[in-house]
């Protein structure tokens, strides 16, 4: 007799079972039940933004260089557990050859954000030139605590693509896993639980989105949501929930598992923009700007 | 305690010299700048100013007739009108003080003489304390002594603290005016460090420039002292008087100079018993403005005297 | 020796004499001047004696779907087939009339608003005038400005602006709108309309195509009528949080991309190795500039507590050069209070503040028998949990808190809903940097304050809104995006 996985919760680097007790069946396409998945409730989303906001100062703080081999180690594990994912895939439906297709794409994309954590601020950063004498510069900082609504139609691309880019900024992550298949995302955070990646970064609800996205885009301690494709009445709760702490809210209207979807401006959607000012000494006899 | 502080109670002291901003400091003066002072408040400055004036004649080529010519317009700035007042000195070389003091008698018109060297201050210390005795000998009212800046530009404060202590000693009743040449410092740091270390050693007045080198008595520079000035008195009690020498030579600029003393010191600095201009050019451009207030006309420099 | 005591500068008023007001000023549509369909008109006050202005016109929802149709049009049938060089000369154009008619707009703006003439004629106008400039040069430049993206211009802009910075706030909104290949349709708050209805003038004079800018001056709920709109597809405002929040949530489910300028309790900190006279400067510079209706004013002031005592002795006799007078004095450095209601917000934290037990200090200094002002006014003693230490006043009311630690300051700045600004005063870089990366801001000022710059951008995090104006980041706000 097989014995059935349970799939945990994943806050603050532990895997705690849902703080309600409950769980729920995920089942295959064909109706087998594959595992139990904790069915995440309002206390847990409490719990996941404490602990993001928690590690958020230190992630940000990290170098972009350290940000860049965290990610770029997450596709190194990937392509050790390639296996597992594959054999998760499968169950929930899909062929091998997608299935192949969805686990190199996502290390792809894993490689192509660590790529991005150390370049992309020279590129949405700038140096203004004042008419004064001041040197006056623009950085992009992460924006902090991003509440993610994860891709519905993937288990793993679509997790991949909306949480790297929010990552690599320097901001770590609640994220709603996809409800129905759950499973690699978890495996997922298995995978960070053994990689460099600290504690509190990324931190994984299953569950029901409706039931768990009211909680998340009214909780005060959260700056930003980015929601993948969900129904229109749920998604309209969130962004006037969202509107109380004037979150920032990044709604896709198509999933995020294409080619193109991926790029400079996912990253730049959770960044701020920060302007310092000094004053620029003058030298007598020199002259000089930037 | 002033003339007597040791080097760690000097170094002490610098220490709390606060840095200054440059682009801060010319933000404010650009904010006094672009004040508007007309009516009776101009009349009463350019009058106030005209009282403030040292003025200087500092060259080489001077004789006691020139010096004498000098201290005429002193006591006469414009006769045709009326109850204008005097300068507050004259300022010259320790040779034309004797010459000077009899020139302006009774008139109440100071006498100030350079000392120290002036304008370089490279001497031998006993050198410079036989320019000042004869200055004071031949009845200087007031010293104007320049500092030995590249000692101080070396980091040799002890040596420029005792220099400004020991002639402030010879001065007695004299008041001892320190000239800090800032156009040969580097930075406003500077200023504000030299300022604080001169009103220690004892210092009457603090001065900018000897006028022999540009640029003199800049708004920045002034800025910065007479904030030194201002710490100073709000520490102690005490006012050092303020004179700005050198590039002062319009009544708009003179104007300036005189409400930024009132924003940053205070009316009290208002007299000229606090505050002063080493000029030469300045009176006349005073007189002219001053006129043209009383005329309704613009002046022509061929109806005011040269001297 | 001469002693004299007293020396009082005179009064030195910049005449009013050339400015010819309408009695009554239309709505701006379509290139022409329109009577308001409400057939409804408001008292315009000019705040520095409460005397009557203009009557101006009360745009409602059928004005403003006049408007917005105008610019529609103004959109399809010519701006968008301009090139991006064309567009960019109509805003050199407009940048350079503006410059040639800036004394009379500064006059305009100081009565209209009440603010002191020396900072509409120095920083305002000129400031304004520098935005069209700047954003005139981006206009055929969009693409190297985002290279590898695709963009397009977003169509009709719907712009609400405040009354702190009327013609400022305004070219911030305009500037940047026209130069992406915009149209516009802007409601400037009520209180503050003579300086866009001037403006409207300058796009006629230069010649703007009719529709591409169309000024609908009204109430509040003229911009409600304005965000509504379904055919604008973009809201920029500045102005409260609590409106801005009703704003965000008007936009929900309609496709409006919007950006918002909200309110601020920035702080200002000066550590022990400041350059404490400029740090003194910079603080008068951060909560009197514009009486203190600016919404980075740097209205929480923490000293270390080294230096505490000396920087408020400092602050207390510098408010004595403070001249608060009518707006038009040239030497008047805090004007009148915007308006009447204005005064009374600020009058009540004011009374607050006593309340709450902290203390007082205004400089002994008399102020005009008509009109809405107020004195400059200091608070010490203050707690964080006070009220006037967490909420907006908009007027020139410190609260002056001490702190002993770096980490204690940080905190207790960052311990706020708002993240607009915070200005940093201290001697050492290598602090300056550790500090401003920090604190939750979108702007920091070290060893400055309330500087502004086209090429700047500017804007706010957590409750200050979203979106950057000024600089490269500013045309963001005006194209789509697609990939």
């Amino acid at each position: 007799m097989e014995i059935l996985k349970t799939y945990k919760l994943y806050i603050g680097g532990q895997f705690p079972r849902t703080e309600s007790g409950r769980s729920y069946a995920v089942v295959s396409p064909s109706g087998q039940h594959l595992a139990n998945a904790c069915q995440g409730s309002k206390k847990d989303v409490r719990n996941a933004v404490q602990a993001a906001r928690k590690a958020q100062g230190s992630w940000a703080g990290k170098s972009a260089f350290n940000r860049s081999q965290i990610i770029y180690r997450i596709a190194e594990m990937l392509e050790a557990r390639k296996g597992q994912f594959l054999e998760e895939l499968q169950a929930l439906g899909s062929d091998l050859k997608s299935a192949t297709q969805e686990v190199e794409s996502s290390i792809d994309r894993c490689v192509y954000y660590a790529g991005w954590a150390d370049k992309f601020q020279t590129l949405l950063g700038s140096v203004n030139p004042v008419a004064s004498s001041h040197f006056n510069f623009s950085v992009p900082e992460a924006m902090g605590v991003v509440g993610v609504v994860a891709c519905q139609q993937t288990a793993l691309l679509g997790f991949i693509s909306q949480v790297l880019p929010a990552l690599i900024g320097g901001n770590t992550v609640v994220v709603i896993a996809n409800q129905k298949s759950p499973l690699c995302a978890i495996t997922l955070a298995e995978v960070l639980a053994t990689s460099d990646v600290p504690g509190g970064v990324v931190n994984i609800l299953t569950g029901e989105v409706s039931e768990m996205l009211p909680t998340l885009s009214a909780h005060m301690d959260v700056n930003a949501l980015s929601i993948a494709p969900i129904e229109a009445k749920l998604q309209q709760k969130a962004q006037e929930e969202a509107i109380d702490n004037l979150k920032r809210v990044r709604i896709f209207a198509e999933p995020l598992y294409a080619e193109s979807a991926q790029g400079l401006p996912y990253i730049s959607d959770f960044q701020e923009i920060k302007t310092t000012w000094h004053p620029v000494e003058q030298i007598a006899g020199g002259a000089g700007g930037y | 305690m002033l003339g007597n502080l040791s080097t760690p109670e000097l170094s002490s002291l610098l220490a709390l010299s606060p840095s200054i901003d440059q682009i801060g400091t010319n933000e404010r003066i650009t904010r006094i700048q672009a004040r508007s002072i007309k009516g009776a408040a101009k009349m009463q400055g350019l009058r106030m100013a005209l009282s403030m004036i040292d003025l200087t004649t500092l060259e080489g080529k001077d004789t006691p007739a020139k010096v004498r010519q000098l201290c005429f317009k002193a006591q006469h700035l414009h006769d045709q009108a009326a109850d204008l007042p005097t300068v507050a000195a004259v300022c010259v070389y320790p040779t034309m003080v004797g010459v000077a003091k009899k020139a302006l008698g009774n008139s109440g018109i100071k006498v100030a003489s350079v000392s120290t060297a002036f304008p370089s201050g490279q001497a031998p210390f006993e050198v410079k304390k036989l320019d000042t005795l004869y200055a004071l000998d031949n009845g200087a009212d007031e010293i104007d002594m320049v500092v030995s800046r590249g000692r101080f530009l070396s980091g040799d404060y002890q040596f420029v603290y005792d220099e400004i202590a020991a002639i402030k000693e010879l001065c007695s009743t004299a008041r001892l005016k320190v000239i800090f040449e800032t156009g040969e410092l580097d930075s406003l740091d500077q200023v504000r460090k030299i300022s604080d270390l001169a009103i220690a050693a004892g210092a009457d007045f603090i001065k900018t420039s000897t006028g022999k080198i540009q640029p003199a008595a800049t708004f920045p520079v002034v800025l910065t002292m007479l904030g030194a000035i201002k710490d100073h008195f709000d520490k102690t009690g005490q006012m050092i008087g303020m004179k700005p020498a050198g590039g002062i030579s319009s009544s708009k600029l003179a104007l300036q100079h005189l409400l930024m003393v009132k924003e940053v010191l205070g009316e009290a600095w208002l007299s000229n018993e606090w505050y002063r201009f080493g000029a030469s050019s300045l009176a006349n451009d005073l007189l002219m403005q001053y006129q043209k207030q009383l005329t309704g006309k613009y002046q022509s420099a061929a109806y005011f005297s040269i001297d | 020796m001469m002693s004299q005591t007293n020396w009082n500068l005179e009064p030195s008023l910049e005449s009013a004499a050339q400015i010819q007001l309408q009695a009554q000023y239309e709505l701006f549509i379509d290139g022409k001047w329109q009577a308001p369909l409400s057939n409804t008109y408001f008292d315009n006050v000019n705040p520095a004696d409460e005397s009557h202005l203009a009557k101006i016109a009360w745009g409602n929802a059928a004005d403003v779907d006049l408007a917005v149709c105008a610019a529609r049009t103004a959109y399809d049938n010519v701006w968008s087939k301009l090139s991006g060089a064309e567009r960019g000369k109509y805003l050199f154009r407009i940048a350079r009339l503006m410059q040639e008619k800036a004394k009379e707009l500064a006059i305009l703006e100081t009565l209209d608003g009440g603010k002191p003439i020396r900072e509409s004629r120095d920083i305002d106008i000129p400031l304004a005038c520098n935005h069209f400039f700047y954003y005139a040069g981006w206009a055929d430049k969009l693409q190297e400005a985002f290279a590898g993206q695709q963009i397009a211009a977003l169509g009709v802009a719907g712009q609400i602006t405040p009354w702190n910075f009327p013609l400022l706030m305004l070219a911030w909104k305009v500037a940047p709108a026209l130069a992406c290949g915009n149209t516009v349709v802007l409601k400037p708050a009520e209180t503050t309309s003579l300086t866009a209805l001037k403006f409207a003038e300058i796009c006629q004079e230069a010649g703007l195509p009719a529709g591409v800018v169309n000024i609908v001056t009204g109430y509040g709920d003229t911009g409600a009528a304005l965000v509504a709109h379904p055919d604008v597809d973009k809201i920029a405002f500045t102005g409260s949080t609590a409106v801005g929040k009703q704003i965000q949530k008007a936009c929900i489910g309609t496709a409006k991309k919007l950006t918002l300028e909200l309110g601020g309790k920035s702080a200002n900190i000066i550590l022990e190795d400041a350059p404490i006279d400029q740090a003194v400067e910079g603080v008068i510079n951060s909560i009197f500039f514009n009486q203190g209706h600016v919404c980075c004013a740097g209205s929480r002031l923490f000293v270390q507590e080294s230096i505490a005592e000396r920087v408020i002795e400092k602050l207390k006799f510098r408010l004595q050069s403070i001249y608060v007078g009518h707006p038009l004095d040239k030497n008047t450095d805090i004007g009148a209070i915007n308006s009447k209601k204005q005064l009374e917000t600020i009058e009540r934290y004011i009374a607050i503040g006593l309340a709450e037990g902290a203390e007082m200090y205004q400089p002994d200094c008399a102020l005009p028998s008509q009109g809405f002002y107020c004195k400059p006014t200091l608070f010490t003693d203050v707690a964080q949990s006070a009220r006037i230490a967490q909420e907006e006043v908009f007027g020139p009311v410190l609260t002056i808190q001490t702190f002993r630690t770096m980490e204690e300051v940080v905190q207790k700045a960052n311990n706020s809903p708002y993240g607009l600004a915070a200005g940093v005063w201290t001697d050492k870089g290598a602090r300056i940097f550790g500090l401003s990366q920090q604190l939750k801001a979108g702007v920091i000022w070290a060893n400055t304050y309330n500087k502004f710059d086209p090429a700047s951008p500017f804007g706010g995090y957590k409750e200050s809104g979203f979106g950057r104006e000024g600089g490269r980041h500013g045309l963001s706000a005006y194209l789509k995006f697609s990939n």
